[in-house]
């Protein structure tokens, strides 16, 4: 009786440390910057920085965890995945010897990682729970230099030995299990029905479509050249796709898993089709709004859904490569990877209102709102 | 296995339902031919050894064979596998080669082979179901009065590149040019296309004067730097040396200190290793974890090639020569070269057009076309021959 009730107040006590950072919305902005190795924290309010977290090198991808305590950052030259702790805004632990990390999603529980390996043309499954009982020791949190040579570039060198290479993150990592895909795997999504991810391949132009039972495969889709982000509408009916070199939008139907649109992005006057290179993509919680990141052409294209017709676009700063809705889908950030700033747009005006500098190749914004 | 039992087994796989959705249980092979010429100087040692800026620095097979680890995936609809087939000849086999290739069933072959060897191969089987491309050969001349409905050129021709340099001078405002031409064809066609560029970009040729490689003291107005370069007031030097050795001397030896542009210096290529954006540090490693040495044009263009039928494969749903021709040679062919931009190949002259990468030895210094060069449907198409210049009459 005795350890039964020691064992339920441990229980409680623990919950009573989790719940109070959880809870605890700080309205915070935060930014990646692949050229200054650091995650910039912005103030939600007044949009200045307010804090440099250094990380290991070049990061990009950003996602919380599902208990919005702690941010991922997936760094590509440092072949890292980077754990920021939010209620103290410091770097708190690593996933190692994970190659070339791009993107990467979360399980519907947060007990898995899904990550697409571009140089291994793989994708990686890590079981959270496993690697961080399993692993050996928690690695230092070295920070790269905040310049645009990173330190990876002297790892590489000594670890030029393929015999090095080979061990690789399969035999290295515990709790990684991969599964083959097209070469240069990019986007990532879970499906939150728990069954299936969806994998794009850059070289390929398919989006894969991975059963997690049975570790395959379960189909090839084909869409545009260069397919890179994903959305899933609400109802988790529509997959859309977009396709950085054909200009265009696939929408997958998710029962057959078949293209049953392509959504072509014509360019903003002015501009070319050649110029229009979307990439991010983000759907209102409404579902009637697809807001897509048209890259080159330097706007971002407001999609009424149901219609399947560009109702808005929004001139931002060089090459729009991610933008990120709030909770509340008032606003939109819009990292600008070649301008080196973040505009802002009310979703209600369908206007830019704000324009900050975030520093060097920001890649994606958060919001902890 | 001996390919009977792998049939009967894919077959018995196949009636069972056993068959993995993902792969086809049984593969068709799509072989593209690569040839290459017995003896190719390009390819000496000593050449490849002293990496003259654009110039291969091996054989670039190595490119295709990259590609082909890159289309695994390409084929999944249909089944298809894609394989190459080398073939190396000497200068006066190549077309028996290219015809025992045909007769095989190869219907796109890869040539690396010098322009006079392009011209000869390609008219050869003019007439036939088989796509040529050409992954080395600059010559304008392929493209104009040469040019054949069945080759197509992934190598960028002598006024791509000549435009490319000639878009950066205009752009720098280095207007005044001193030209210095060597004894080879393919310097004096170097030189021409410069010299149209020069009309285009209203860069002044102040002096264009030959020179020769020779130490040869009775030919030193031909062979010594300083008094190539002397007596002409320009801002820069456009040296045009298809060979590379007397350009690489050229430099830091002319009488003013004025930049090097065209052989050495700064060119217009194809690929550089050194090229960091649109997903060309991938490319370049897994070229290199392959070869032990950077990418090349030539390389690349075998890369691309590969790249090109697997896309068509791809695209059509279909293995049949007619329709993978047609995709490729369409409007709608879009191929990514890791340059950016969605890439085709021009109708009046089967010119794939592309960005050009503006380079040092070691850095990419800009990318043409240059900012604020437009043209009236595609920017890349002010670079090289445009549809109303063109000397090329065929109908493809």
């Amino acid at each position: 009786m005795n350890w039964l009730r020691n064992l339920m107040l441990g229980g409680v006590l623990a919950l009573a440390m989790v719940v109070p950072a959880a809870a605890k919305e700080t309205g915070l902005v935060f930014v990646s910057s692949e050229k200054d190795n650091a995650v910039h924290v912005l103030d939600g309010k007044t949009l200045e920085v307010v804090k440099r977290i250094g990380t290991a090198a070049r990061p990009r991808h950003l996602q919380f965890d599902p208990a919005r305590t702690r941010i991922f950052v997936a760094c590509g030259d440092g072949d890292a995945i980077d754990i920021i702790d939010i209620a103290t805004l410091q770097l708190t632990d690593r996933i190692t010897g994970i190659d070339d990390p791009e993107l990467f999603d979360f399980s519907a529980d947060g007990g898995t990682l899904f990550i697409s390996l571009e140089d291994d043309a793989k994708l990686g499954i890590l079981d959270l729970a496993t690697y961080f009982r399993e692993r050996e020791s928690k690695p230092d949190l070295d920070v790269a230099e905040p310049s645009d040579e990173p330190l990876s570039e002297e790892e590489d060198e000594e670890e030029g030995n393929e015999n090095e290479e080979e061990g690789g993150e399969e035999a290295g990592v515990a709790g990684l299990t991969t599964i083959e895909v097209g070469a240069e795997p990019e986007g990532i999504l879970a499906n939150p029905d728990g069954r299936t991810v969806y994998v794009s391949s850059e070289v390929a132009n398919l989006v894969h479509v991975v059963d997690l039972a049975s570790g395959s495969i379960r189909a090839n889709i084909l869409v545009g050249q260069r397919p890179r982000r994903f959305a899933l509408t609400p109802d988790g009916r529509e997959l859309w796709v977009s396709n950085e070199l054909a200009a265009s939008v696939s929408i997958i139907d998710v029962a057959s898993n078949t293209v049953s649109a392509t959504l072509r992005l014509e360019p903003p006057r002015g501009l070319r089709v050649e110029d229009v290179t979307p990439v991010g993509i983000t759907m209102t919680a409404d579902g009637r709004t697809a807001v897509i990141a048209m890259g080159r052409a330097n706007h971002v294209a407001f999609v009424d859904v149901a219609a399947r017709q560009v109702a808005d676009l929004v001139l931002v700063g060089n090459r729009a490569w991610n933008a990120t809705l709030n909770r509340d889908g008032s606003l939109l950030y819009v990292a600008n990877g070649l301008s080196d700033d973040m505009t802002v747009i009310d979703m209600e005006r369908r206007r830019a209102v704000r324009s900050v500098p975030v520093g060097r190749v920001p890649h994606t914004v958060l919001i902890d709102d | 296995m001996t390919d009977l039992t792998r049939l009967l087994a894919a077959g018995l796989l196949a009636v069972l339902g056993l068959a993995l959705p993902v792969t086809v249980a049984w593969a068709d092979e799509l072989v593209i031919g690569h040839l290459e010429m017995k003896g190719d100087r390009d390819y000496r040692r000593s050449r490849t050894f002293a990496a003259f800026l654009n110039q291969p620095l091996g054989r670039p097979h190595a490119g295709g064979e990259v590609a082909l680890g890159e289309v695994k995936w390409h084929g999944a609809a249909t089944g298809t596998e894609f394989a190459l087939d080398r073939q190396r000849a000497r200068q006066d086999e190549l077309v028996a080669t290219a015809e025992a290739m045909l007769a095989r069933g190869v219907h796109f072959i890869i040539l690396d082979l010098p322009a006079p060897e392009i011209a000869s191969v390609s008219g050869a089987l003019a007439g036939r179901d088989v796509l040529l491309f050409n992954i080395r050969a600059a010559a304008d001349s392929l493209r104009g009065a040469d040019c054949q409905p069945n080759l197509l050129h992934i190598a960028p021709s002598d006024a791509m590149r000549a435009d490319a340099v000639g878009q950066f001078l205009a752009l720098r405002r280095w207007r005044e040019v001193l030209v210095l031409v060597g004894p080879l064809a393919a310097d004096r066609a170097m030189a021409a296309a410069f010299r149209r560029s020069a009309a285009r970009y209203g860069l002044k040729i102040e002096d264009e004067r030959a020179f020769v490689l020779s130490n040869d003291p009775r030919q030193r107005e031909l062979n010594n730097p300083l008094l190539l370069t002397q007596g002409s007031d320009h801002d820069v030097i456009f040296v045009a040396d298809s060979d590379g050795e007397f350009a690489r001397n050229l430099n830091y030896r002319m009488v003013d200190p004025r930049p090097l542009v065209g052989t050495e210096g700064l060119a217009g290529l194809a690929w550089h290793w050194s090229w960091s954006r649109h997903g060309a540090p991938q490319l370049e490693n897994r070229f290199q974890d392959q070869e032990g040495r950077p990418m090349r044009d030539p390389d690349w263009a075998a890369w691309l090639a590969v790249k090109a039928v697997a896309t068509a494969v791809q695209r059509t749903q279909s293995e049949v020569f007619v329709t993978l021709r047609d995709h490729l040679l369409s409007a709608e062919l879009v191929l990514d070269g890791f340059k950016g931009n969605r890439l085709s190949f021009r109708p009046w002259d089967n010119q794939l057009r592309q960005p050009m990468l503006l380079a040092t030895h070691n850095h990419v210094v800009a990318r043409a076309p240059v900012e604020g060069f437009l043209h009236r449907t595609n920017n890349l198409d002010t670079l090289g021959i445009d549809a109303p210049e063109t000397a090329c009459r065929m109908t493809r």
